[in-house]
């Protein structure tokens, strides 16, 4: 327990105490919801339900669900529960189909959420001692400025170096001792290359944890990542509807991230019949804010499919787990019928010695078939002089892909550098399929 | 006897041989010979070069795959069935050829092919024993 910290006490909470504090936060948001915010209130007296029928957390499953759309239709401020002269920031998704949404925070919201931060970095490891290169996008995206405030509430030296520039990236990681890095798993990767071509190995670095969210990654992207880079890599778990990075973290057990549920309370439904699942099944993520004032969210479906991990932890953490998030259903595509995710197809990549995740998938449709292709740029280890076992190496990744995903894909192999990096979250389909 | 030769890995996208070929143009680096070998979607680059560990550097510091192999350079007879009678030591040698093209040869009446061998060192023996002309690099590169 060398991570503990007074903040990350309530980490360690007894469950009992715990559970009462969030009935108590529970009561408190529904009733300010409901009083504030029109949807809610309209939502819940359809169901005929009011604040005063919620009297136990196991109630919480008589809410109604809020989904995406519910932000986007209230666009801009619809949702929003406290007086603008009370909300201090707001912060907006990359709005990458259709409009932005807005999400706001009070004076209190951006306390709570420096404090979940935070316990993020307290639970990678990290404290007052280290300087932290923080690399995640500054502006309207969550993730650059709640990193940044987490990480100074903790009292390291933050360096906001915001993404881009990779070169100067290196550079400072270099010239001012970074010890930790903040960052999408893949804009990591695109420093590795980068530092590797400027002639630094960060094996030589002071750099010892990285702490990637942002994206689905998968177990064998952070294994390779710590080998190439000397360092520990965190996965940590947010979203913006929720408050940005800050609902889960990783810890040094690196088995499932924890989930700061005093203020975020998970459940896992059947994201088809909407039935809460018992604990340990795999399911839909579906969180509801417990302290949340500019914003509240009631039960809102995050697309993520995880599962809540109940069991103690080795860290000694009690707050419950849930499972790396590798399947966002909104990334999912189907192709001949079959449900895929592309971190599968990074899990199958990896499965391959010498392979590097860098990979894009591209879906085609030739006289009504779907074909799934999947680019993969060659490394210097894997280039053979020999034709056959090019060939091969085209088949072994092929025939990876098909034991997990069961479909066949056509593997092309590109040169190195060829897959456009991303400096934010990775976009590793080009669905060019006319429906 | 073995010489060294580049293999450049490449898209099978126009455009895409004349980036290695002109990275080697402009470091002034003259290919003795080269042959392409492609499938559909990618294809090899495989060249002779006096210098290839400057030419190596070159087209790696271009941003090219580049792999060092070693090969072996033949002398057949430049006559019908010169050609015949050399595969026929090597079958009988039992030594797998994993590929050979012609080297582009400009001098006197030689033909010489370049020889990718599973077991280069027991292509080489065999050959000698049955007094076929392995060319050394000095041989070859002074060419």
């Amino acid at each position: 327990m060398g991570d503990f910290q007074p903040i990350s006490s309530i980490d360690y909470l007894p469950q009992e105490q715990l559970r009462e504090l969030q009935l108590a936060r529970l009561k408190n948001m529904v009733s300010r919801a409901y009083e504030r915010v029109a949807l809610f209130r309209s939502r819940l007296n359809e169901l005929n339900i009011t604040p005063s029928d919620i009297n136990t957390l196991a109630d919480i499953a008589k809410l109604p669900f809020t989904i995406k759309t519910d932000l986007r239709d209230t666009y801009p401020f619809g949702l929003f529960a406290s007086p603008m002269n009370e909300i201090v920031r707001l912060h907006a998704s990359s709005g990458t189909t259709g409009k932005p949404i807005v999400v706001a925070y009070t004076q209190e919201d951006i306390k709570v959420w420096a404090s979940v931060m935070h316990r993020t970095f307290a639970c990678c490891g990290l404290d007052r001692n280290d300087i932290v290169q923080n690399s995640y996008g500054y502006g309207l995206f969550t993730g650059g400025l709640g990193a940044h405030y987490g990480a100074e509430d903790m009292g390291a030296t933050v360096i906001p170096t915001s993404g881009g520039n990779t070169e100067r990236q290196i550079m400072v990681m270099k010239d001012f001792g970074v010890t930790a890095i903040c960052s999408t798993p893949s804009y990591f990767l695109h420093m590795l290359d980068m530092a590797k071509e400027m002639g630094i190995d960060m094996h030589d670095l002071p750099l010892r944890a990285g702490v990637f969210g942002a994206e689905p990654w998968t177990e064998q992207m952070r294994e390779r990542i710590e080998q190439a880079a000397g360092i520990k890599a965190y996965d940590i778990y947010g979203l913006s509807e929720i408050i940005g990075p800050g609902v889960a973290s990783a810890c040094c057990a690196q088995d499932g991230l924890h989930v700061f549920e005093d203020h975020f309370y998970p459940e896992i439904i059947d994201p088809i019949t909407c039935e809460v699942l018992p604990d340990g099944q795999e399911g839909e993520l579906v969180l509801t804010t417990l302290s949340k004032q500019a914003m509240p969210m009631i039960r809102y479906r995050t697309r993520d499919i995880t599962t809540l991990l109940t069991e103690k932890c080795s860290c000694g953490r009690t707050i419950r787990r849930i499972r790396r998030v590798g399947r966002r259903s909104d990334d999912m595509f189907i192709i001949r019928g079959v449900n895929v995710f592309p971190s599968q197809i990074e899990e199958a990549l990896l499965r391959i010695e010498g392979t590097l995740p860098h990979y894009q998938i591209i879906l085609t449709r030739e006289k009504d078939l779907d074909r799934m292709e999947v680019q993969v740029e060659i490394t210097a280890e894997l280039f053979s002089d020999n034709f056959s076992k090019m060939e091969g190496l085209k088949k072994t990744i092929a025939h990876e892909i098909h034991n997990i995903v069961g479909i066949n894909a056509t593997i092309t192999l590109v040169s190195p550098n060829t897959i456009k990096r991303s400096e934010g979250k990775a976009k590793r389909l080009l669905d060019m399929r006319k429906m | 006897m073995k010489i060294n030769q580049l293999s450049v890995f490449l898209e099978n996208q126009p455009g895409r041989l004349s980036e290695p070929c002109a990275v080697l143009a402009r470091a002034g680096i003259n290919i003795l010979t080269l042959s392409l070998a492609d499938t559909q979607q990618f294809g090899i680059l495989r060249l002779i070069v006096k210098d290839w560990q400057r030419a190596q550097a070159e087209l790696e510091k271009a941003g090219c795959l580049v792999k060092r192999s070693e090969v072996v350079a033949v002398e057949v007879e430049d006559t019908p069935g010169g050609l015949e009678r050399l595969l026929t030591v090597i079958e009988e040698g039992k030594v797998n050829v994993e590929y050979m093209y012609a080297f582009s040869c400009r001098c006197q009446a030689k033909a010489i092919m370049i020889f990718c061998f599973g077991d280069p060192d027991k292509a080489i023996s065999v050959m000698q024993a049955k007094g076929i002309n392995v060319m050394s690099g000095g041989d070859l590169l002074g060419v």
